[in-house]
């Protein structure tokens, strides 16, 4: 039996003012054909469109088929524009990167930061040195997440992020590092026990931020964009996934409480908090998501702290 | 099936009730909010004066009246509060940070630093506030019990012209009053060495709020005030249009240019 092809006719309406922007007759069954028109402003370029069947609905995918849509044979789109659009890897490399060169700026005491006396010199407090450690690692484990582990299910994201985000990342390192390279910053109160159960609870939760990216990397088969419920492995660190459904954060979390132990920092501390709130409403929405596209998610689960939130 | 259609009504009669009550409390309170607020800025627009009167000169006069200011300004909190929950339909940021900004002036500008309120910039701005409370207050009371006088409407569109910049200006050169001496005195500062390994100079923090008036007040005061203004004037439509025409002049020319071309691209597609 073979194939009849079907040609659909489309429509693109403009979401906001319902003016009819374009008219396309014989179009075959994917979206993506007609993200990729020829348009003639190179500003539109596809990144930057929003396609939806219902002017205030979700954006259709890419992958989408016509002949699997709620359309008849003559479709009726809207478009939005989205706005100038960046790659989320060139966001994360930015704003990673930023972090990790300036807090070392500090670290080596580079002029006109401190007082000249003190230009070049290295702290006499080995915490001090520890502390520059744990900070370059962690952002340095955050690069090579981004360019090796991490998958995306979204390509791109407004352009104005990128600069919310780098004065976020970038201004909080200046902060913190200000603080813990000073010449006359002060160690913590415990000492060496403090320090050392503050280094252990950030290692801890760094492996365990690591493993969860892993594990959520290998859910995703690489080029596919399926969702599926994420559950524990071989792996230990992974078994907080009974309790918690995004665990990254949960690590995260933990990670920056140890880094705040370790410095006895209160700029560090305001970091920890900030950062915590926003992981937690993002953790929230990953959680309710879940719930809304799976029946059978696992109930025990909290969004970021067992039992808790 | 009838039995369960009859409960469907009570229901939503029930219901219906419960809207209704609560939108009666929700106006009996704000009635008296504004009401007690509009008071409250009247006394202390009566004891300025009669401090005013009685002396002859402004020195003395924030000493006499900071308590009821104090509680008058710190009570506006709770607008914060209806915007939260929802009975007032404004942003929680737009309103919180007005009172906020209100609130550091009161608290931590001209009654902690004794040496200002003598200054004229002090009195400057507390007159603003009252007018400017007065008139918003009774604004709010009045559309709140469905008898606005135009004179109270024309007040609260027009007045604000000229105590805006005067507001202003009085609480900027109050703060720079005040810089010599929180430098001396060391006020509210932090130094190094500390086992919190923190810093903060109340002066420096000063400086960069008197810098900040300039883009918090624009989008914070002005264009909530703005936008407040036009949709009263009916002038929704300019509003939405300005943000949608630029699409769609470029849309509309990319759409002629499609349109001119849709035998190539049907041919590209089939």
């Amino acid at each position: 039996m073979s194939t009849a092809v079907v040609f659909f006719e489309v429509e693109i309406l403009d979401a906001k003012t319902k003016e009819k922007l374009c008219f396309l007759d014989k179009v075959r069954n994917k979206l993506q054909r007609i993200l990729y028109l020829p348009v003639p402003d190179p500003q539109w370029y596809p990144a930057r469109q929003s396609i939806r069947l219902d002017p205030k609905g979700k954006s259709l995918k890419d992958e989408d088929v016509l002949q699997h849509l709620p359309v008849g044979t003559t479709a009726t789109f809207y478009f939005r524009d989205l706005g100038a659009q960046i790659s989320w890897v060139t966001v994360f490399l930015t704003e990673y990167t930023g972090p990790l060169v300036i807090y070392l700026l500090f670290y080596f005491r580079v002029p006109f930061i401190y007082a000249p006396k003190y230009d070049f010199t290295t702290s006499k407090h080995w915490v001090v040195h520890l502390a520059c450690m744990c900070h370059s690692f962690h952002y340095m484990k955050r690069l090579l997440e981004t360019l090796f582990v991490h998958r995306f299910s979204h390509g791109t994201m407004p352009l104005r992020n990128i600069f919310k985000n780098c004065t976020y990342y970038w201004g909080f390192a200046a902060w913190m590092a200000y603080y813990i390279n000073h010449p006359l910053y002060t160690p913590p109160i415990y000492g060496e026990q403090q320090i050392r159960l503050a280094l252990i609870l950030f290692l801890f939760c760094q492996i365990g931020n690591f493993s969860i990216h892993i594990a959520l990397r290998n859910l995703r088969p690489p080029g596919s964009k399926t969702r599926k419920i994420p559950y524990p492995t071989k792996n230990p660190f992974t078994w907080i996934f009974l309790l918690v459904s995004c665990p990254n954060y949960t690590y995260e979390l933990g990670s920056w409480l140890g880094f705040t132990l370790m410095t006895q920092c209160l700029p560090v501390a305001f970091f920890t908090l900030v950062g915590f709130i926003q992981m937690t409403v993002w953790a929230k929405g990953k959680h309710r998501s879940y719930l809304k596209e799976f029946r059978d998610y696992p109930p025990l689960r909290s969004p970021i702290i067992p039992f808790i939130l | 099936m009838a039995s369960s259609e009859e409960d469907g009504t009570v229901e939503e009669k029930e219901n219906n009730n419960k809207k209704r009550t609560k939108s009666a409390l929700t106006t009996a309170w704000l009635t008296f909010y504004n009401i007690a607020m509009t008071a409250g800025w009247l006394v202390l627009a009566m004891a300025m004066l009669r401090f005013y009167i009685k002396k002859g000169t402004h020195k003395g006069l924030y000493r006499s009246i900071a308590r009821t200011l104090k509680f008058f300004q710190t009570f506006a909190l709770v607008e914060v509060g209806h915007c939260a929950i929802g009975i007032v339909r404004t942003s929680v940021i737009v309103t919180g940070v007005q009172v906020c900004s209100r609130i550091f002036m009161v608290w931590l500008v001209a009654s902690s630093i004794r040496q200002i309120q003598n200054e004229e910039s002090v009195i400057l701005f507390l007159v603003v506030w009252t007018v400017t409370e007065i008139t918003r207050y009774s604004y709010y009371t009045f559309k709140l019990l469905n008898h606005l006088p135009y004179f109270v409407k024309w007040a609260r569109y027009n007045f604000f012209i000229v105590l805006y910049p005067l507001g202003v200006i009085g609480e900027l050169l109050s703060i720079y009053a005040a810089l010599p001496f929180v430098r001396r005195s060391g006020m509210y500062s932090m130094r190094l060495p500390n086992k919190y390994n923190v810093s903060f100079d109340y002066y420096y923090c000063l400086i960069i709020v008197m810098l900040s008036y300039i883009p918090c007040k624009e989008t914070v005061c002005l264009e909530p005030t703005f936008k407040l203004l036009q949709t009263s004037f009916s002038c929704k439509t300019h509003l939405t249009h300005s943000k949608g025409s630029k699409l769609a002049v470029r849309m509309r020319s990319i759409n002629k240019k499609v349109i001119g071309s849709i035998s190539s691209i049907s041919e590209n597609y089939g």
